[in-house]
Order: C-alpha cells, then sequence, then structure tokens
C-alpha cells in the first residue's frame, strides 16, 4: 500500500497528495503526520491539494481530522490549491470544512505559515 | 462492477471519470458524478456489506445522461428521512453522503428494506 | 434474406440511376430551392440509396428504423440533417427529401408485384411505413441540431453577461445584471472561480446592483459562491447593495455569515485595496 511521502522545510511540514487517495491510505497519512508534528515539534503543516481532482466526504473529514489533531499537537494547519471544479462540488455536497484553512498556493500558504510560527515565537510560552 | 472492498471505491471512481469522458461531461459536472459515485460506493462498500454499481448511458430523447446504480444486500437503512436530511453547512456522518450526494445528480432513487438491501440510483444529463 | 426484404432489394437494385432520375424529380416537383434537387441533393441521394440498398440487404428489419443493420442509414440520414441545416434549409424541407423516395419505390414496387394486388399492397404499406421512419428520424435529427446550435449560443450569451475583470493586483470584480438563477450562478462560480487560480488573486468583488431582486434562493446562490471561494483560500465582498435590498435581507432573515458587503464597488474596491496591504496616495495637484 502507498504511503504519502512528508517533507520537512524548516518548522513545517510538506505533504504533496498526487494519487487518487484509497480510504486506508488517507487513514495512513493522519496517523503519519501525527507522529511526525509529535516527533519534530513542527509548527506548520502544508497540504497541498492541487492535484486532487477529487474531494468527497472522506477526504472532506480527513483534512479537517489533521487539521484538528495538528491543533491539538500545537501546529497550524493550511490546505492549498483547491481545483475550482472541488470547490463547487464541495459546497454543493455540503460540506463547508469549517475549521479547516485555505490558501490559493504553496507560497500563499507557507507565508500563512510562516506568519504563525513568528507569532508564536513572539508570544512568551506558559511553560 | 463489483464494490466489496475500499481499492474498489478508487476503482469505481476512475470507472466513472472514464464514462463521464465518454459522454463528454463538462469538467464540474464530472466531478459532481464522480465524487457522487465515491460517497454511494463507499456506502456500498462500508455500510452495505459489499455489493456492485450497474452503469449505463442513457439516450432520452434528445438528452444523452449517465445512470448510476448502487445495491447491495445489506441491513438497509431503517430511517431515511433521517438518512436524507442534513443542513448544508453541517458535514459529518453518513448523512452526508446520501444527501450530498442527491444534490450532486440530477434525478435520485432510493430503495431500501430493512434485512434485505438498498439501491441507489443516481443519474446525471448532459 | 427475408421475403420483404428480397423484394426491396430487387426494387432498390434493378436500375438505380432511373430510381435516383425518378426521386429527385419527384423532389424538385415541391418547388423548394433548399429542397435540394442539384447536384449536391444527387450525390446525398445516391449516398442514401446506398446505405439502404446494403441494409436492404443485409436482412434489415423494415419495421424497426432501431435496428442495428440500419445504423449506417441513420448517420448518413443525421450528416443529411446536418448539412441541410448548416445551409440553411427548413426541417420540412429536409425530410421531403427523405419522403421523395416513396415515388420511385412505388413506382418500383408496382413493376415487380403489379400481377399481386395483395402482395403490392402489403409491400407498399411496408415501404410507407420504413420512409415515414425515415423521414422522422430526420427530422428529429434536424430538430436536435438546431437545439444544439441555440443552447451554444444562449451559453455564448451567457458568458457575455458575466465578465470577470481584474481591477488590481489581487482584486477580480464581476458585476452581475439580470436576475440570478441558478444555471447564471453555476456559470459565474466556475469562470471567477478558474479566474482566481490563474490569476492568484485573493479578493473577488460581486457586484450585484445590477440585480433586480433578492430572495432566499439568490441569497442562497450568492452564499455558495461565497463559500466556494472561502473553500479555495481567497475572499469575497459583496458590493451594490441596495437599500431596498438590505431591507429585503433583514426582513428574511437572510444571514450573510460574515461576508463583508458594501454599498458601492468603488468602497469596496478601497476595501479591497486596504485590506491587500495599498495606500493609496495623492500628490499635490
Amino acid at each position: 500500500m502507498e504511503r504519502i511521502p512528508i517533507l520537512r522545510m524548516g518548522r513545517a511540514l510538506l505533504v504533496t497528495i498526487q494519487i487518487d487517495l484509497q480510504d486506508q491510505v488517507a487513514l495512513q497519512l493522519q496517523d503519519d503526520l501525527s507522529a511526525q508534528i509529535e516527533r519534530t515539534g513542527a509548527k506548520g503543516v502544508l497540504i497541498d491539494i492541487s492535484a486532487l481532482e477529487i474531494v468527497d466526504s472522506f477526504v472532506g473529514r480527513m483534512l479537517a481530522s489533521i487539521s484538528g489533531i495538528a491543533a491539538v499537537l500545537d501546529a497550524t494547519t493550511v490546505v492549498v490549491g483547491m481545483q475550482p471544479a472541488v470547490a463547487i462540488t464541495l459546497v454543493e455536497l455540503g460540506l463547508s470544512l469549517d475549521g479547516v484553512r485555505t490558501a490559493l498556493n504553496v507560497e500563499r500558504g507557507m507565508q500563512m505559515l510562516a506568519a504563525d510560527i513568528a507569532d508564536d515565537d513572539r508570544t512568551p510560552s506558559d511553560d | 462492477m463489483p464494490l466489496q472492498g475500499e481499492r474498489d471505491i478508487v476503482m469505481c471512481r476512475q470507472m466513472v471519470r472514464k464514462l463521464t469522458q465518454q459522454v463528454k461531461f463538462s469538467l464540474v459536472d464530472q466531478t459532481k458524478m464522480i465524487t457522487a459515485a465515491s460517497e454511494l460506493s463507499r456506502n456500498t462498500v462500508v455500510y452495505g456489506g459489499g455489493g456492485q454499481m450497474r452503469w449505463e448511458i442513457v439516450q432520452e430523447g434528445i438528452r444523452t445522461g449517465l445512470r448510476l446504480a448502487f445495491e447491495d444486500k445489506g441491513p438497509g437503512i431503517p430511517n431515511v428521512e433521517l438518512a436524507l436530511t442534513d443542513g448544508w453547512t453541517s458535514g459529518s456522518g453518513m448523512g452526508v453522503g446520501l444527501s450530498g450526494s442527491r444534490r450532486l445528480v440530477n434525478d435520485f432513487d432510493l430503495r431500501t428494506e430493512v434485512g434485505v438491501g438498498t439501491c441507489v440510483t443516481v443519474a446525471r444529463w448532459k | 434474406m427475408k421475403q420483404d426484404n428480397a423484394v426491396f432489394d430487387q426494387v432498390l437494385k434493378a436500375d438505380p440511376e432511373q430510381f435516383l432520375k425518378e426521386w429527385l424529380s419527384e423532389v424538385g416537383r415541391s418547388g423548394n430551392a433548399s429542397a435540394g434537387a442539384g447536384a449536391t441533393g444527387l450525390a446525398d441521394a445516391r449516398e442514401l440509396l446506398g446505405a439502404l440498398a446494403a441494409a436492404v440487404a443485409a436482412d434489415a428489419d423494415l419495421k424497426n428504423l432501431q435496428d442495428a443493420a440500419w445504423a449506417r442509414t441513420r448517420s448518413v440520414l443525421a450528416a443529411l440533417s446536418q448539412s441541410r441545416a448548416a445551409q440553411g434549409a427548413s426541417a420540412g424541407d429536409t425530410s421531403y427529401f427523405v419522403m421523395a423516395l416513396k415515388r420511385p419505390l412505388f413506382i418500383g414496387l408496382d413493376k415487380h408485384l403489379g400481377s399481386d394486388p395483395k402482395a403490392a399492397f402489403d409491400a407498399a404499406w411496408t415501404g410507407t411505413v420504413l420512409i415515414d421512419q425515415l423521414a422522422q428520424f430526420t427530422a428529429s435529427t434536424y430538430q436536435r441540431i438546431r437545439e444544439d446550435v441555440i443552447a451554444r449560443q444562449q451559453q455564448e450569451l451567457l458568458e457575455l453577461s458575466t465578465p470577470v475583470v481584474k481591477l488590481w493586483e489581487g482584486v477580480l470584480a464581476v458585476p452581475m445584471i439580470g436576475t440570478l438563477d441558478s444555471s447564471r450562478t453555476q456559470l459565474v462560480m466556475e469562470t471567477l472561480l478558474t479566474r482566481i487560480v490563474e490569476t492568484g488573486s485573493e479578493l473577488a468583488i460581486i457586484d450585484i446592483t445590477g440585480v433586480p431582486t433578492v430572495d432566499t434562493l439568490v441569497a442562497q446562490h450568492l452564499l455558495k459562491t461565497v463559500t466556494a471561494i472561502r473553500l479555495m483560500g481567497a475572499d469575497c465582498i459583496i458590493s451594490g447593495i441596495r437599500p431596498q435590498i438590505a431591507q429585503t435581507i433583514v426582513h428574511l432573515g437572510i444571514d450573510l455569515q460574515g461576508i463583508t458587503t458594501k454599498a458601492s464597488l468603488a468602497d469596496a474596491l478601497q476595501l479591497a485595496m486596504k485590506k491587500a496591504g495599498y495606500l493609496v496616495t495623492r500628490n499635490k495637484a
């Protein structure tokens, strides 16, 4: 079974989904990301779905889950590159993906994450 | 085509993509149909205990369309009303799959009997 | 070969040139130039005759034009409809061209079965039914082609009436004019979202100054569009909210879900620039 590779870029983790996701693969990605965030202490996760032509409720929920899990592990998530047809379909499907932040492309997404990480660095932590 | 395992859900998406391209649906309509098929085939595999999908390219007078039927011999859906309702901004559970799919297609027909099985037929026209 | 088919086979193959001549003279009798009695008419007739003869010889079901053996005939008829439609011929003239076939056919049947009135009558009946089916098929194909043309023109008109313009770096605007129905909304969504991705614009302004009424349905369409825009990672401002529309929105209890609204396109642009981090200064005149 294939595994989606997770790249590390500074304090962020980068995931590019390029294949038609089988349910198991999606769940595996969720597990892998959680483990990686914890292991590397990453503060940001960027998920690139620009190659994803179909996002159904399962994938949608996966994205929302990853976002939630990351937040608990003190990292922010941005999903980038949603295709227009996918956005239209998701709206019709009734999935608004509340709580999942999105950006138009990888560049904007990284900017958003960098800003979050900078903010995080500036606020004194409660250790 | 058979819908028994997870892999079949992916195969189903690929098959429906081929079919929608054959009928020459617009990109958005293709996406909607394939997404609906993904939801319904998953329901069949996960909740219906496996089943099959039948497809048909239909010509009704001057319009062309694609009809898909997802059937299983599973437990059936006890409360159809409930399964088909949800506000369109919420989104969790099996509900979105069924009611959401209804919004993605032109024709939607659901036949189910507790203890016997379920058959969902959907169609989109060009 | 089936008996019925054998008779027709004979008639169609007996003397093709004569058959064609009688056919075209019958067409010319209608007095309508567009029915096609000229050189192209001859070529069309020849091709149709060829397809018919081949199908009959292949034992095509004379009572059912949907039979697989008629496939080539059907495509010849469709091509005929297409070319006639392109030339501007009327539906009536196009199907008349096909119906004129009856004359040479009946002449031929009479010649072959003249001695047996019952057989001649039956064959004539089968022939009439068959040719009527051919003519009906031609007419409905013609109809479909015209409808396709109209649909395409409507689509073009629709596209022309909802242009997406780039107001500034990263700011797109769509002036909506006329009623907002679901097909219109769909088109705007597709066009606008595609342009957003293409230009990497993070802000879209939808101006509804030209939309006469806003009811719950229209509001729903607008909300869908905004949700889709936000899903993609951009944001939206709705401008052109006239006082009456504002009242209607409040009265109907429509929840705009935190969408920023502005009365005029100018105000919206100003806000968009500010959001994008631009500062507009003016040189002292």
